[in-house]
């Protein structure tokens, strides 16, 4: 056990009363990784200097009597694609290997002017491409429930080291399920809120009309408090929605009677395993025991969102990642001329998903292949973001499965790049709509977690995290995990 | 639509990738793969649907030109694999 598997409220009640300091945290935080981060591989760095420094500074204000604000000292993972001035930021990729960032995302910002203490940069499938972790250039990380078993991907360092207790919390991305569908394969929650409501300056880019920052944590409160940190609307980013940010925390009152849920048939059908069936249906029940009104409803283009997303995102892609050229940053690969530079480093630098993605982004977008794959994608995304503008007029939330299926196996899909983005079909829709959805966990299916997810209209967090919150009081909980007497 | 070996090698030359010819077969048959499943979406008719590029109503952000702090030279050269006199420097592109 780790006092990181706290509840942030309660860690930041025992520093007010100045039983631990927040040394104390970062030691902490320490120590748990050099135990177990060995089997779980969650970090690509550690910034034990850093931190140490930071906690000792928080610690002297401290002291000196000022008012700290929640998330003060909270020993923090930040995914490896998100910029953290002096510290690498790779995204997973050998191409990026020496890259330092030179400035501060915002959220980082944010966290900083908040106090956290950044541990570290969080590993993920190379830049943000995968539902595995297994695509990350420097090694696999391993679920904590199930060392064989993949964490999810592509923030799967971040939900794994939350549910491992090396971290408070940590951030990850979500293009197309990167944050929801590891955190429901490592057990933890995980948050994509509505797009544009957090910003992505200092982001690395994937795809630019679906990526959103959001938080992984233990439970919905924290992710209450992190989202209000990291929320707003952000001057350098000129797709961040300018909308007032309500307090999230105090909406979490765990009251829902009357509220509306629709459950989309199509997330409910055939490909959903009957473990996780069982388990998202015993969810619904609690929810009506609290008064919520649960219907059937359907997303009738849903059978289309795993195509549509897998020719737009690529698109986007393929266009974002021409900048990795060896010219300006990154590693060079010397060539016989210029052009010969350029593909040298590409080819070398990228990993096999990424060159894939771009291949594909290259082909959809090229002459003469353009309205017939990446137009209609546009067009039926159109019709995916209708479907739920529909359910929304008559419901509060959907609610269905994160992921078909537990946590699988390392190893049992990467050969296989369809099956793998089979694996997203609970969670693109969400993102082609821009929408806010949450995983939390809600009981396990042989050992293994499963995540129930929750989407809402735009902007609708607060009744989203109140939800989740009602559920979690309510439902199922995970034990918390040891990880340290031996192999697991 | 079906994409051939010599497709894939045009791509990936416009994509500035040089595959193996490992590569170039593994390519073939999954983009094959892929590019079939994405075939489906032409079951739907589309033709009155306008297309989404972005779900927020976006709007152009500017801004009076004003000078603001920024990176300095040696910040922004700093990851810069190779520079000389304060630049970057790469391969001659011209011929001399």
């Amino acid at each position: 056990m780790s006092l990181l598997h706290e509840p942030i409220s309660d860690i930041h009640k025992r520093l007010v009363a100045k039983e631990i300091t927040p040394t104390d945290l970062v030691e902490e935080s320490l120590t748990r990784i050099k135990k177990v981060d060995g089997k779980v591989q969650a970090f690509l760095m550690v910034d034990e200097e850093g931190a140490r420094a930071r906690a000792f500074e928080l610690g002297e204000r401290v002291k000196s009597g000022e008012t700290l604000s929640t998330l003060s000292a909270l020993p923090v993972g930040i995914k490896d694609n998100m910029a953290t001035k002096g510290l690498p930021t790779t995204c997973g990729s050998k191409l990026l290997q020496n890259y330092e960032a030179i400035y501060d995302a915002t959220v980082v910002q944010k966290l900083n002017a908040a106090h956290t203490i950044t541990i570290g940069k969080t590993n993920m499938d190379e830049f943000a491409m995968g539902s595995s972790n297994e695509n990350s250039g420097y090694y696999p990380v391993h679920n904590p429930w199930d060392l064989k078993r993949v964490p999810g991907g592509s923030s799967g360092g971040s939900a794994a080291a939350v549910a491992a207790g090396e971290v408070a919390f940590a951030l990850g991305s979500d293009t197309g399920g990167s944050i929801r569908q590891p955190a429901a394969f490592c057990g933890v929650v995980g948050l994509k809120p509505t797009y544009g409501l957090v910003s992505r300056y200092g982001l690395v880019a994937f795809a630019s009309s679906l990526d959103q920052i959001g938080p992984l944590t233990k439970d919905v409160r924290d992710s209450a408090y992190v989202l209000q940190a990291i929320a707003g609307h952000d001057a350098y980013d000129s797709t961040s929605a300018n909308v007032e940010i309500p307090d999230y925390v105090s909406a979490l009152t765990g009251e829902i009677k009357g509220l509306k849920i629709g459950v989309p048939k199509e997330m409910m059908g055939a490909g959903i395993d009957p473990g996780v069936k069982e388990k998202i249906e015993a969810a619904i029940r609690v929810l009506e025991g609290l008064g919520a009104v649960v219907e059937e409803v359907s997303l009738p283009h849903s059978d289309y969102a795993v195509a549509t997303y897998y020719l737009l995102a690529p698109a986007e892609a393929s266009s974002n990642l021409a900048r990795y050229d060896g010219v300006r940053y990154g590693q060079r690969i010397e060539g016989e001329n210029l052009l010969d530079l350029y593909h040298r480093t590409r080819s070398e630098g990228f990993g096999a998903e990424v060159k894939r993605r771009i291949m594909l982004g290259t082909y959809t977008l090229s002459s003469g292949y353009y309205d017939a794959y990446y137009l209609k994608a546009q067009k039926v995304r159109t019709l995916i973001r209708q479907d739920f503008e529909s359910i929304f007029q008559d419901y509060d939330v959907i609610l269905g499965p994160t992921t078909p299926t537990p946590a699988f196996m390392a190893g049992e899909k990467v050969d296989d790049p369809l099956t793998m983005y089979l694996n997203d079909i609970c969670t693109v829709p969400v993102n082609l709509a821009g929408l806010p959805a949450m995983s939390l966990p809600c009981g396990r299916v042989d050992g293994l977690p499963i995540g129930l997810q929750l989407i809402g209209p735009a902007f609708s967090e607060a009744n989203l995290l109140n939800t989740a919150y009602a559920y979690e009081q309510h439902g199922e909980r995970l034990p918390k995990l040891d990880l340290e007497g031996g192999e697991a | 639509m079906s994409i051939s070996s010599t497709d894939v090698k045009h791509i990936a030359n416009l994509a500035r990738l040089t595959l193996t010819e490992e590569e170039v077969t593994n390519y073939t048959s999954q983009l094959n793969d892929i590019l079939q499943f994405a075939d489906k979406l032409n079951e739907l008719d589309t033709s009155d649907v306008e297309p989404t590029s972005h779900v927020l109503p976006l709007v152009n952000v500017l801004r009076e030109d004003e000078v603001r702090p920024s990176l300095t030279r040696e910040e922004a050269l700093k990851n810069a694999p190779d520079q000389k006199d304060g630049q970057v420097r790469v391969p001659a592109v011209f011929e001399d």
